[in-house]
C-alpha cells in the first residue's frame, strides 16, 4: 500500500494505491491522516470499526472518508493504520489509532470533508488500484 | 490562464462566451496580471457553472478566484426557482457561513504595542483554536435547536454580546427559514463540543491596526481612523456546517439523474430549489448559517473578555459580520424586472451598495462594509459595496486573498518555526498550536491582496475603505 497527496490550490488531493482497491483505500485513509498530522507520530493504541456501502467504487471511497472525517471530529481522535475489506461496494474496516495530543502531533489543519473534486477509483495499467480525490481543509 | 479565449469587457471585465452546455456566460472581474496568474480550472468551474438549470445572467468569478471543487472559490451565481434554478450543496461548500467580522476597540496603537506579547498570550489561552479544541458550551437538544434557528440573537440572549451587536450583523444576527428538522443527528453530533471554537486552517483571530485610509466618508460612517486598532475574526459553522455539506453533498449526487439534471462535475450537486431536498436543504444549510454567527458571536464576547483582562473598561463594538459560503434568497433586479433569486456566494461576499434596504441607516450612504481578510503577514481590507453593484454580480466582491499556492508547496518552501520568527521581528506576533499549520499559511503562498482589493475596487463592486496591519494573530 502506497500514499501521497498531490496539489489543489485551494485544498489537498489525497491518493492511495495498491494491489486491491482496499489497499488503495487503506492509503488514500493515511494521505489524509498526512494532511492533518504525520502518521508517524500516532500510535495505533485504539481500535475503531466502520462500516459503509455505497452505489458505486467512487462514492464509496468518499463514504469510507468521511465516516473516518467524522469519527475523527466525535472522538477527537486521529487514526494511523487501517485494515480494510471490500466486497460488493460495501466496505467494513478497521482503523487504529490515538486520541489527539496538540503538544504532541501538532495537528496543522483539520479535514472538513471528502469531495468529489478529481475524485478517482480505478485499476491501473499496471494493475494496481488507485484511490484519489480533493479533501476541503 | 489563457485568456485568448476571454472577450475584453473592460478593463477589470471579461467574458467567458457561453459555449457548449453553457446556459449564459461566465463573467470574470480581474486585472489581466490576476487573470493571467488563475488556473485554467477556473475557467473550467465557470463554464461548468453556467451549466446549471435555471442560472441568471451569468456564472462570475471574483478578483480572488481560484481552483475550487466543484465551483471556483470566489464564484456567485443566483438562480430562479420559477424558472427550474437549483440549489447546489457544492456550491456553498462544506463551510457554511463562514466569514470574517471585525470589532472596533478604541485603542491606538500606541495603546497596545507595550502589551501586545501578554494580549497575544490571553487571547492564546482564551480561544479555542485548532483541531482537537472544545469551546466550554454543551447544548442540550432543546438549547441546539433554539440556537440553530436563533444564530447570534440566540448568542446575545444567552448573554453572549449586546443587542447592538446584531444590528451590525447580516440579517441582522438570524436568517429566516432555518429548520432544524433537517440537520442530521450525526451533525449536530459533531458540533456537541465545538461552539466557541475557531478551527484551523485558514481561520484566525487577528489585531490589526488601521494602517492607511483611502475613503475618509465611509471610513468615517464605519467609525474608523488610521491608528485605530481593531479586532478581526475568520471562521464558520464548524463541525456542523462542515457535516451538513457532507450529508447534502451525496444526496444531491445521488438524486440528480431522476432530477434530469446532468452534472458536468459531481461536485457540483445540486437539486431543484423547488424539490423536498432543495427545501431540505435550504433548512439545514441555514441552521448552518445561524450556527457560525452564533460560533462568531461567542468568539467576540471571549475576545471582549481577553481584551478587557488586559485593558479595563474597553469596549469591543461589532462593525460589520460578513459570511462568504452561503446561499441566499434575494430580490434583485434583472433586465429592468425585480426577480426573487437563490444567490450562491461561494468564497465571495454579500456587498450591497449605499441606499440598499439591507443595510444599517448608519452605513446607507456608503455601502456595505466589506471585510477581507489577508494572510498573517500582509494585510486586510475593508472595502464599501459600490453602487451599482447589484447590476454587476448580484451585489458581490472578493473575500480574500485567494491562495496562490498549494499547501504542499507551502510547507516545502517555508518553515513554520522560522516564519513566526521573521513575523515577530517584523512585530507581528502569531500564536498558534501548529508550525507547520503556520507554513501551510504562510504570506506568499496567497495572491497579493493589495491586487485582488484594487481590482475589486477598479471593477466596480466595492471600493476600498481602510487597511489593516496585522500586530497579533491567534492561528487556528
Amino acid at each position: 500500500m502506497e500514499w501521497q497527496t498531490f496539489a489543489h490550490e485551494a485544498d489537498v488531493g489525497i491518493r492511495g494505491s495498491g494491489p486491491t482497491m482496499a489497499d488503495a483505500f487503506a492509503g488514500a485513509a493515511t494521505a489524509m491522516t498526512s494532511v492533518i498530522c504525520d502518521p508517524d507520530r500516532i500510535e495505533d493504541r485504539v481500535a475503531v470499526t466502520l462500516e459503509c456501502a455505497a452505489p458505486d467504487d467512487e462514492l464509496l471511497l468518499v463514504d469510507w472518508l468521511n465516516a473516518l472525517i467524522y469519527e475523527m471530529a466525535t472522538r477527537r481522535m486521529l487514526f494511523s493504520r487501517f485494515d480494510v475489506a471490500i466486497a460488493d461496494h460495501h466496505l467494513t474496516a478497521t482503523a487504529w489509532g490515538e486520541p489527539i495530543e496538540i503538544s504532541r502531533h501538532h495537528p496543522a489543519a483539520e479535514v472538513k470533508g471528502a469531495s468529489y473534486c478529481e475524485l478517482a477509483v480505478r485499476r491501473q495499467a499496471d494493475g494496481q488500484w488507485l484511490a484519489q480525490c480533493v479533501v476541503d481543509v | 490562464m489563457n485568456i485568448s479565449r476571454l472577450k475584453r469587457r473592460g478593463n477589470f471585465e471579461w467574458e467567458l462566451p457561453a459555449a457548449g452546455r453553457m446556459r449564459v456566460p461566465g463573467v470574470i472581474f480581474a486585472s489581466r496580471e490576476l487573470l493571467e496568474a488563475m488556473d485554467e480550472k477556473v475557467a473550467e468551474q465557470v463554464a461548468n457553472v453556467a451549466s446549471l438549470p435555471g442560472i441568471v445572467t451569468a456564472s462570475y468569478a471574483m478578483p480572488d478566484a481560484h481552483w475550487g471543487y466543484g465551483f471556483p472559490i470566489g464564484g456567485v451565481a443566483a438562480f430562479d426557482a420559477e424558472d427550474g434554478g437549483v440549489v447546489s450543496a457544492g456550491g456553498v461548500g462544506f463551510d457554511i457561513s463562514c466569514g470574517v467580522r471585525t470589532l472596533r476597540t478604541g485603542l491606538k496603537l500606541a495603546d497596545v504595542e507595550a502589551r501586545k506579547a501578554r494580549l497575544a498570550d490571553v487571547l492564546f489561552a482564551r480561544i479555542p483554536a485548532g483541531i482537537g479544541s472544545t469551546g466550554s458550551i454543551r447544548l442540550d437538544a432543546r438549547g441546539m435547536e433554539a440556537m440553530l434557528k436563533g444564530g447570534a440573537r440566540w448568542a446575545v440572549q444567552a448573554g453572549y454580546g449586546s443587542a447592538a451587536d446584531l444590528a451590525h450583523i447580516e440579517e441582522q444576527g438570524r436568517v429566516a427559514g432555518a429548520d432544524p428538522a433537517c440537520v442530521s443527528e450525526l451533525a449536530r453530533k459533531r458540533q456537541r463540543d465545538e461552539l466557541g471554537t475557531l478551527g484551523s486552517g485558514n481561520h484566525y483571530l487577528e489585531v490589526q491596526v488601521v494602517s492607511e485610509i483611502f475613503d475618509a466618508d465611509a471610513a468615517h460612517a464605519y467609525g474608523l481612523a488610521a491608528g485605530d486598532i481593531v479586532v478581526s475574526i475568520h471562521c464558520g459553522s464548524r463541525g456542523l456546517g462542515h457535516q451538513i455539506g457532507t450529508d447534502y453533498l451525496r444526496e444531491m449526487v445521488m438524486a440528480a439523474p431522476a432530477a434530469g439534471i446532468a452534472l458536468p462535475d459531481r461536485e457540483l450537486a445540486c437539486a431543484p430549489i423547488k424539490s423536498a431536498l432543495g427545501q431540505r436543504y435550504l433548512g439545514a444549510m441555514r441552521a448552518a448559517i445561524n450556527c457560525a454567527l452564533a460560533n462568531r458571536q461567542i468568539l467576540t464576547h471571549l475576545a471582549r473578555e481577553a481584551l478587557a483582562e488586559i485593558f479595563p473598561g474597553v469596549r469591543l463594538p461589532l462593525l460589520y459580520d460578513v459570511s462568504h459560503n452561503t446561499c441566499k434568497e434575494e430580490a434583485h433586479m434583472v433586465a429592468g424586472h425585480k426577480r426573487h433569486l437563490f444567490v450562491h456566494r461561494k468564497g465571495a461576499t454579500r456587498a450591497f451598495g449605499p441606499g440598499h434596504a439591507e443595510l444599517p441607516r448608519e452605513f446607507a450612504a456608503v455601502g456595505q462594509p466589506v471585510l477581507i481578510g489577508g494572510s498573517m503577514g500582509t494585510a486586510s481590507y475593508i472595502l464599501a459595496g459600490a453602487a451599482g453593484t447589484e447590476e454587476r454580480a448580484f451585489g458581490s466582491a472578493c473575500h480574500g486573498a485567494g491562495r496562490a499556492m498549494s499547501r504542499h508547496e507551502a510547507t516545502r518552501r517555508w518553515n513554520g518555526r522560522t516564519l513566526i520568527d521573521d513575523l515577530a521581528a517584523r512585530g507581528i506576533l502569531i500564536r498558534s498550536p501548529s508550525w507547520r499549520g503556520v507554513a501551510e499559511e504562510a504570506p506568499l503562498a496567497y495572491k497579493d491582496v493589495g491586487a485582488v482589493v484594487d481590482a475589486s475596487d477598479h471593477a466596480g463592486l466595492a471600493g476600498k475603505v481602510a487597511r489593516l496591519a496585522p500586530l497579533v494573530c491567534i492561528k487556528g
